[in-house]
């Protein structure tokens, strides 16, 4: 933290600007979440398994293969994301 | 197959690891009160991310999973993704917030969050509700498999498993917990792939399964599932790759086991253990890597099993088939009446007879069975008219895989052991959290606020003790609901848990009477509707008269819409929580704490303002009370 001490209004601000990132990295790593769990490999599966790739339908292979891994990528991303985000704040433990 | 080098096998391949587990158990055993809840928020992320998988991967997942989606096909899916995708969640809504929030239980949050006792007790009646109908199946786990292996009753393989699970949940707490589960991994996650990678190297050349499901047969042309899909189509079954299920229904069983796996006690207080935020979260990513390993590999083991079954045993002699198939029919996995005596098992789509195989016994001695012509074991079932011969339980697929296979004796000792290590590992967590949520959130918080450490250490090693007996007892005498309640264990977590928990954090405005309103009509609906199909219902297909087509199992996804809503409307017309609430929130929301404020620990806000608005920020400081034992309340 820099000198000289940062005020009450400072810390409220720079609190509120993690936040606000914060809700954005969840909003867009949740969607892409929301796209390959519960619409690709529900809602839309039927059309994805018209094409086939590696002999996989497409469909099939999201819901029992492609959307698991697309989980784990994505905690990844978002500890990485939200590390930067705390070392930028000052907010690192 | 050489049955006593096979149980020799097996049983030094157990007391290995029996005595591996009780070894770390008494090398960690807990000290103090924060030892034993959250093994002193020392565990490091990695360690915690394969505990929290051993924890999470129960006998259901390692017996039961790849048997389910080899007879459910894409439908399968609900399961795997569902049983993963909670972890996203976990990783961004709740882990590294209830980490930051620093105490020891669900209860403990809900209660500190919504300044409510009341809400602390029903918090800790959900979590115990939830914990025991889940450990109950655990135990019949372990139990199934002792008897299984070495032929003895499955009540005395239940007393075997409650002997274990009390050493080192009573004796080393969250601590050795950790640190067994950690082994526990190990040894299920080998026992899970070593057969997997075998038979995907048979079947397709390709020793890597999760790509040998999308490989050509070895040997011919066609690829695994389009072969599949052949075979079923001649024998009458859907599609293998096609999904039988209403879109609606899976749609809410996926949602609803996801945001389940995310509100489920024994789960979140795994983020409880390790030292920092950022240790939370980069945690969640491990633990849903190592879950992954096997909910990748579990698809194509399903796929292999079901390609493997129907080669071995359509339209083939009975008296012609593998050994395995009469050692299994032996102990009721599977069973063949022959309805148009041919000798030869006709396996189509519906069910051979009804209900589970019973056999037919010599009246003088009820240990001899009755043979057909063949030799089969006869069945006091009425066969049903369809021209389906065979029952198979789906736990076989997984069991009796390496016989299947034609592996080797150790492979199937192994497999043996790690079922028994995701039973016991999963059993732990959850004994656990029933212990602690009578020691620490009903004892501590509610009854005896002057309870002294050591006192509260005792009472948490009672309460684990205690736990370890009902769960036993629930084990050998599973009532017969249990299969029917599971449904009810995510459907509770993601109508009640999850939404109170996310607008805990995410919403300073969310108040005592919104989210308490929002968690009863939640679980009321859930609760009421679940009983209502699973226990009450008569008319002719319930499925017919399901809301929208969603089956119970689903319907805990709507539970958590309507709690939302209410929460959120509920508040907007009562006063907000107090101003400490709102500061604890914004705490919660940062990794560090403010300086002179250290961790929020109070029990009744009114009481403890712990962040003041304007405290001055931490500069890179760790929270002083971070590594301290638990500091008495008030």
């Amino acid at each position: 933290m820099s000198e000289p001490e940062p005020t009450p209004d400072d810390v409220d601000a720079v609190r509120r600007a993690y936040w606000r990132t914060n809700l954005r990295y969840v909003g867009v790593l949740l969607s892409i979440w929301f796209a390959v769990s519960l619409l690709g490999s529900v809602l839309l599966v039927d059309v994805l398994d018209r094409v086939e790739v590696a002999g996989f339908k497409l469909g099939f292979w999201l819901a029992q293969q492609g959307s698991i891994y697309t989980f784990v990528v994505l905690i990844f991303v978002y500890a990485f994301l939200m590390n930067r985000l705390d070392k930028k704040h000052g907010l690192e433990e | 197959m050489d049955l006593s080098s096979l149980q020799l096998w097996t049983f030094a391949v157990i007391a290995i690891t029996f005595a591996i587990y009780i070894g770390i158990a008494i090398w960690s055993r807990a000290s103090s009160t924060g030892e034993f809840y959250v093994a002193g928020k020392g565990v490091s992320p990695l360690a915690n991310g394969l505990a929290t998988a051993a924890d999470w991967m129960s006998a259901a997942s390692f017996i039961s999973m790849a048997g389910l989606i080899s007879f459910m096909g894409r439908d399968g899916a609900v399961y795997l993704m569902g049983w993963t995708g909670g972890y996203v969640l976990l990783a961004m809504l709740l882990a590294p917030y209830l980490r930051k929030f620093g105490k020891f239980t669900v209860p403990d949050f809900i209660g500190d969050r919504y300044y409510s006792n009341r809400a602390r007790v029903v918090a800790l009646l959900c979590a115990v509700f939830v914990s025991f109908t889940y450990v109950a199946g655990q135990m019949r786990g372990v139990g199934v498999v002792f008897g299984r292996v070495f032929e003895v009753p499955v009540e005395l393989g239940v007393v075997i498993g409650m002997l274990i699970v009390f050493v080192y949940a009573v004796l080393g707490g969250m601590k050795g917990i950790t640190y067994t589960q950690v082994a526990q991994y190990c040894v299920l996650i080998f026992a899970f792939m070593v057969p997997a990678i075998f038979i995907s190297i048979l079947l397709t050349g390709n020793p890597i399964p999760q790509l040998g499901l999308g490989s050509t047969l070895k040997g011919e042309e066609i690829s695994l599932l389009a072969k599949l899909d052949g075979l079923h189509a001649e024998l009458g079954f859907e599609p293998y790759t096609a999904g039988k299920k209403a879109t609606i229904d899976v749609f809410c069983i996926t949602a609803a086991l996801m945001v389940g796996t995310a509100g489920l006690p024994h789960v979140i207080i795994r983020f409880f253990t390790v030292p920092r935020v950022k240790d939370a979260r980069i945690s969640a990513g491990y633990a849903l890597f190592f879950i992954a390993i096997l909910y990748t590999t579990a698809p194509a083991v399903g796929a292999f099993a079901r390609t493997n079954l129907i080669r071995t045993v359509s339209n083939e002699r009975y008296a012609e088939l593998p050994p395995w198939f009469k050692s299994w029919e032996d102990t009721n996995l599977i069973a063949w009446v022959d309805k148009n005596g041919d000798g030869r098992v006709q396996y189509t789509a519906g069910a051979a007879f009804a209900g589970k195989p019973v056999y037919r016994t010599r009246p003088d001695d009820p240990d001899a069975f009755l043979r057909g012509a063949e030799g089969q074991i006869l069945l006091e079932n009425e066969p049903t008219p369809g021209t389906n011969e065979l029952y198979v339980d789906r736990d076989i697929m997984v069991l009796a895989n390496p016989e299947i296979a034609g592996l080797p004796n150790w492979v199937i000792a192994l497999v043996a052991a790690g079922g028994l290590a995701a039973a016991l590992s999963t059993a732990a967590g959850l004994l656990l959290v029933i212990s602690t949520s009578i020691s620490h959130d009903l004892l501590k918080k509610v009854v005896a606020p002057d309870l002294s450490e050591r006192r509260e250490l005792f009472f948490a090693r009672l309460a684990a003790a205690g736990a370890v007996v009902v769960a036993g007892l629930l084990g050998i005498y599973p009532p017969g609901f249990v299969a029917q309640v599971v449904a009810f264990a995510f459907g509770l977590a993601a109508s009640s848990f999850f939404p109170a928990i996310v607008l805990g954090i995410f919403s300073k405005r969310m108040n005592r009477e919104g989210a308490v309103a929002g968690m009863v009509v939640g679980i009321a609906f859930t609760a009421a509707y679940i009983v209502y199909f699973k226990f009450l219902y008569s008319g002719p297909s319930a499925a017919d008269a399901w809301l929208l087509g969603i089956s119970p199992e689903g319907i805990g996804f709507v539970g958590m819409l309507l709690n939302f809503a209410v929460a959120l409307t509920v508040s907007r017309f009562t006063p907000p929580p107090p101003a400490e609430v709102q500061a604890l929130v914004e705490e919660i929301r940062v990794p560090v704490a403010s300086k002179g404020a250290g961790e929020p620990r109070s029990q009744w806000p009114a009481a403890e303002v712990d962040a003041p608005p304007d405290a001055p920020p931490a500069d890179g400081a760790p929270p002083s009370a971070d590594d301290a034992p638990p500091a008495p309340p008030r």
